[in-house]
């Protein structure tokens, strides 16, 4: 039903989280849009007016770059990085840490799934050295 | 935490100087420096220079792309060409 910027329409939700579900908008982008078009953050998503809806859909035309925009965005960001052979760059190649978090443990977001080496017993890890 | 917009960014004053004065005669050269926590400005692009990365100058051609980074991100420290093989490991 309500269907803003592209394909979200969370339904039994409150509009302040409702909005959430939108790719680049959170709690805080939530709250202010709602402050600014005067609708109650309390209201469920089924119950908004239509008028509402086209409200909260132009105040998030005009104010923030959501969705496949966003994506693109954040992308190309990625991508000059890569290019100019930057260390950010060179880190985001090798699929590691990118701001300089540690690699002997953890960093499995980046890694993936453990690679079991052999040899790399009990004693490994942040314990030993 | 980011630096003071007060002073503005970084650079080695000997650095910029240097590179001035290679604008002002239209001049080409590599430069070495030492100085990786040097902010690349927009008049050093189109130049190259050579980035101590602890061992020796990597030629760095500067590009448009690169205002702004430090010219330490782009001559890396590190040498990690992959772990021990499993048979030599054991041996020592």
């Amino acid at each position: 039903m309500a269907r803003i910027a592209g394909v979200d329409l969370p339904r039994d939700k409150r509009v302040e989280i409702g909005l959430t579900y939108i790719y680049g908008i959170g709690r805080s982008a939530s709250n202010q849009i709602l402050a600014t078009t005067g609708v109650s953050p309390d209201t469920r998503v089924k119950d908004l007016a239509e008028a509402e809806v086209v409200q909260l859909r132009e105040a998030i035309d005009r104010e923030y770059r959501v969705e496949g925009d966003l994506r693109r965005e954040v992308q190309m960001n990625i991508k000059r990085l890569v290019e100019i052979g930057c260390y950010r760059g060179l880190r985001h190649r090798r699929n590691l840490p990118v701001n300089g978090q540690r690699t002997r443990t953890n960093a499995r977001t980046r890694k993936g799934p453990k690679k079991t080496v052999a040899g790399r017993g009990r004693r490994r890890g942040a314990k030993k050295k | 935490m980011s630096r003071s917009l007060k002073k503005g960014p970084y650079i080695n004053p000997k650095l910029l100087n240097k590179i001035e004065e290679m604008n002002s005669v239209g001049e080409r050269r590599v430069l070495k420096t030492w100085s990786r926590a040097s902010t690349i400005f927009p008049q050093m692009v189109g130049h190259t220079l050579a980035v101590h990365d602890g061992r020796r100058h990597v030629p760095i051609y500067i590009t448009e792309n690169m205002v702004g980074h430090k010219l330490g991100e782009f001559a890396p420290t590190r040498t990690f060409r992959g772990h021990v093989r499993e048979e030599k490991k054991r041996k020592r």
